[in-house]
């Protein structure tokens, strides 16, 4: 059974209130548990001290396994498992290969691109997060504080102060 | 907010909308009843496929002798369609990942439905290769895998592998990219469903929450797939090409046809998006979204891959008569004045003449003839892949295999059948699905909606409040009212005990202070400032310039450009102090705007 949470959330109508809020939250040293808005917000990143996500390193390691894959498996094919002359040209023909290697490539580094981001998210076909409220994902930003980490009369009274335009109480 | 707001730029969303009514709108369509036009659309598409796969199960029982190819002409309407199709899948992948990288927001308005067009084309492509060959049932011979024949590779060295490698990479690359992007938009469908539909979309969304880390991450994720996307669909195109190129049929065999292909998809691509879209809009009343403006963007660059195509048919002319190599030049002769010089009249008006209308700035912002040009567009692009491809093989080296092709009825049935095939696979993504994507046109709202651009917008030094004063355009802020039940709280789902539910209290911007929009309620007399008369005081009122407030705030630039548009007459007039003199008057210091206008010499 997985634990529940008691959280604080507020929400507000527009992203810069949310800025400005998080701002004012790492000002106070207010622990936020996280913020869910309904389209990327630039410049929250920062705030939130998010590290760069790693997902490109991720690609390229991916990519270069199927640039591996398809260089060495059709050299080997090519040039020990059955070699075939094919209109005169060496069994070796690497510029022969490029096109497949590439291609290769891209979709190793996509599909392990992809498979990864769901995985490190926690998402997936059948999924089921707490929602923490539905209009999030329509047109309000939701500052969340977990009650074991803060105090939740600090939360509350942050979240008037900062312009939340309501402030919940949840257990998730 | 850091990036730079336009004063000149066209918006890409009109209708002064808020977050909640982008969702409203673009959401709503998934959840009413389909219309009239939907519903015959389907009735005429599900009757075309459902004859297409009576044609294929015919050529599959019959064989390949179904159809009129023969030895001279093996290749025919089955390949012509297939490149035809994956043409029109690459416009799709050049909106969502090439666009992406050169920041082109007005994307966002098309990017959804064109990637959609893309993977459903693909499908249709696909399909031809698969059951052109003798035996389709064991076409997954192609595929190289450990088998009990050999083990038995496939050719490796071959275009025609390189092809099987490219679409269905392509395939998947383009479905995952997709699919990313839908994740957020399907989330948003699901918080406003309820029951069935509800459990539905939960499980396609993936049980996305809207966390900063995940849009992080997404964001991250989407322009990698758009770096790789890129080279790509470039490639894609480029292999289908090979097909072609790296055989020896002259006409076939030249170095033009890789950037010539890629030009030629990107501009079918394109006219296929702007037919379905030019239709969408209206169905779905998503002129807004959809705007007048996309649709110019997209008729420039089909203008553009347009004339790129028309450039390489010149030159393969040319380059065929430089050679002195007959076979060449017969090839071109044979096009033009051979027993299929009708296709070929057919392409070069079609693909030369016609998109060259849209030089014409009113054509290219008339959706009737857009409309109109796009389809014909499309015919084109359809013939030059018959000249290509039929014509050249009925006329090749050895006049003695001279032949003459056209398809029977089961071939025509086929193509028929794709074009069901992509229609009904169309519709059925507009119910499903938002047919533009929700997060990201939310995201560019600020910078590019109709209540920021042009006359209203506020630049970026000292004004950021105001540029973001738009609480007074969220009506629903004041909806919440004070709810002391403490049973079910706004999200519905858990009981949410409100703990302070604050009527909203316009913490960022001042409430009389909204967006500027076009009809001001008052207008000051701009000929207070030395240098304004009456004549340009005219004209900073046509360009939404009608108080001092707004004559303060205003970029010299932008006033300048409004001069130079009046003519030849306003082009001297420096409009430098201006700007000062008017944030003098706004204030009401009448003393100091004297002291300056006598130090000024004629506005200068």
């Amino acid at each position: 059974m997985s634990k529940t949470k008691d959280i604080i959330y507020g929400l507000y109508n527009d992203e810069q209130d949310l800025l400005r809020a998080v701002k004012a939250a790492n000002a106070d040293h207010l622990e936020i548990m996280d913020v869910y808005t309904p389209f990327p917000v630039h410049g929250l990143d920062p705030l939130l001290g998010l590290a760069e996500s790693r997902l490109h390193i991720a690609g390229f390691v991916y990519g270069m396994l199927g640039t591996l894959t398809a260089f060495l498996g059709m050299s080997w094919i090519f040039t020990k498992d059955w070699p075939v002359i094919f209109g005169g040209k060496p069994h070796w023909s690497v510029p022969a290969f490029i096109p497949i290697t590439f291609e290769l490539t891209v979709l190793f580094a996509s599909i392990g691109m992809v498979v990864t981001f769901y995985i490190i998210n926690g998402l997936g076909p059948g999924v089921v997060n707490p929602t923490i409220d539905l209009r999030i994902t329509d047109d309000k930003f939701c500052i969340a504080f977990d009650n074991s980490e803060t105090d939740p009369s600090k939360a509350q009274a942050f979240l008037k102060r900062t312009g939340a335009s309501e402030v919940h109480a949840k257990t998730i | 907010m850091s990036s730079p707001i336009s004063n000149i730029r066209e918006p890409l969303v009109q209708g002064h909308k808020s977050y909640h009514d982008i969702t409203e709108d673009l959401v709503s369509p998934t959840e009413r009843k389909p219309g009239l036009g939907w519903t015959i659309g389907f009735i005429i598409s599900i009757t075309l496929l459902g004859f297409g796969l009576f044609c294929i199960a015919w050529t599959i029982w019959f064989g390949i002798g179904s159809w009129n190819l023969n030895r001279t002409v093996g290749w025919g309407w089955d390949i012509t369609n297939f490149v035809w199709w994956i043409g029109i899948g690459h416009a799709g992948t050049l909106i969502s990942a090439i666009l992406l990288l050169f920041r082109q927001k007005w994307r966002t308005g098309v990017n959804r439905a064109a990637e959609a067009m893309t993977i459903f084309a693909v499908i249709c492509a696909a399909l031809f290769p698969g059951i052109h060959v003798g035996r389709a049932w064991v076409v997954f011979y192609f595929f190289p895998y450990p088998n009990t024949r050999g083990p038995l590779w496939p050719n490796f060295n071959s275009p025609l592998l390189w092809d099987l490698f490219a679409i269905s990479t392509y395939f998947t690359v383009s479905l995952l990219f997709w699919y990313t992007g839908l994740v957020p938009d399907f989330a948003t469908v699901r918080d406003r469903a309820k029951g069935l539909r509800r459990k539905i979309y939960n499980v396609l969304s993936f049980g996305w929450t809207g966390s900063a880390k995940h849009w992080q991450r997404w964001e991250a994720l989407c322009l990698v797939l758009a770096g790789i996307a890129t080279p790509l669909v470039l490639s894609v195109h480029t292999i289908v090409s090979f097909d072609f190129a790296t055989s020896v049929i002259p006409g076939w065999h030249t170095t033009i046809f890789p950037p010539y292909f890629v030009a030629g998809a990107i501009f079918s691509g394109f006219a296929m998006v702007l037919t379905l879209m030019i239709v969408t809009r209206k169905l779905l009343n998503l002129q807004e979204y959809i705007t007048i403006g996309h649709i110019e963007s997209m008729n420039k660059v089909i203008l553009v891959t347009g004339t790129i195509v028309g450039v390489a048919y010149l030159t393969e002319l040319f380059i065929a008569w430089y050679s002195g190599y007959v076979y060449e030049q017969f090839a071109f002769f044979n096009r033009a004045a051979g027993p299929y010089w009708w296709s070929y009249f057919g392409m070069m008006f079609c693909n030369v003449i016609s998109p060259q209308i849209f030089w014409v700035r009113k054509f290219r912002r008339s959706v009737a003839i857009t409309f109109f040009v796009s389809i014909v567009i499309n015919i084109g692009m359809w013939f030059e892949r018959f000249v290509i491809i039929a014509t050249t093989l009925a006329r090749d080296y050895l006049p003695s295999s001279w032949s003459y092709y056209s398809p029977s009825w089961v071939e025509i049935g086929i193509f028929l059948g794709t074009l069901g095939l992509f229609f009904t696979l169309y519709l059925l993504f507009t119910r499903v699905a938002p047919v533009v994507a929700i997060a990201e046109v939310k995201s560019i709202l600020k910078t590019a909606g109709d209540q920021y651009t042009g006359p209203n917008a506020i630049h970026a030094h000292g004004h950021e409040h105001d540029a973001h004063g738009d609480s007074s355009q969220h009506d629903h802020a004041f909806d919440h009212e004070v709810d002391n039940d403490l049973t079910v709280g706004p999200s519905g789902i858990a009981p949410a005990i409100a703990l302070e539910t604050v009527v909203e209290e316009p913490t960022s911007s001042v409430v009389d202070k909204g967006p500027r929009i076009q009809s001001s309620t008052s207008v000051d007399d701009l000929k207070r400032i030395e240098g304004v008369g009456p004549k340009i005081a005219e004209i900073l009122n046509n360009g939404g310039i009608n108080t001092f407030a707004q004559l303060a705030d205003a970029d010299t630039v932008f006033i300048k450009q409004l001069l130079d548009a009046a003519g030849p007459r306003f082009r001297t007039h420096d409009p430098g102090s201006w700007p000062e003199q008017a944030a003098l008057a706004r204030d009401g210091r009448w003393d100091e705007l004297n002291d300056l206008q006598d130090r000024l010499d004629g506005g200068k």
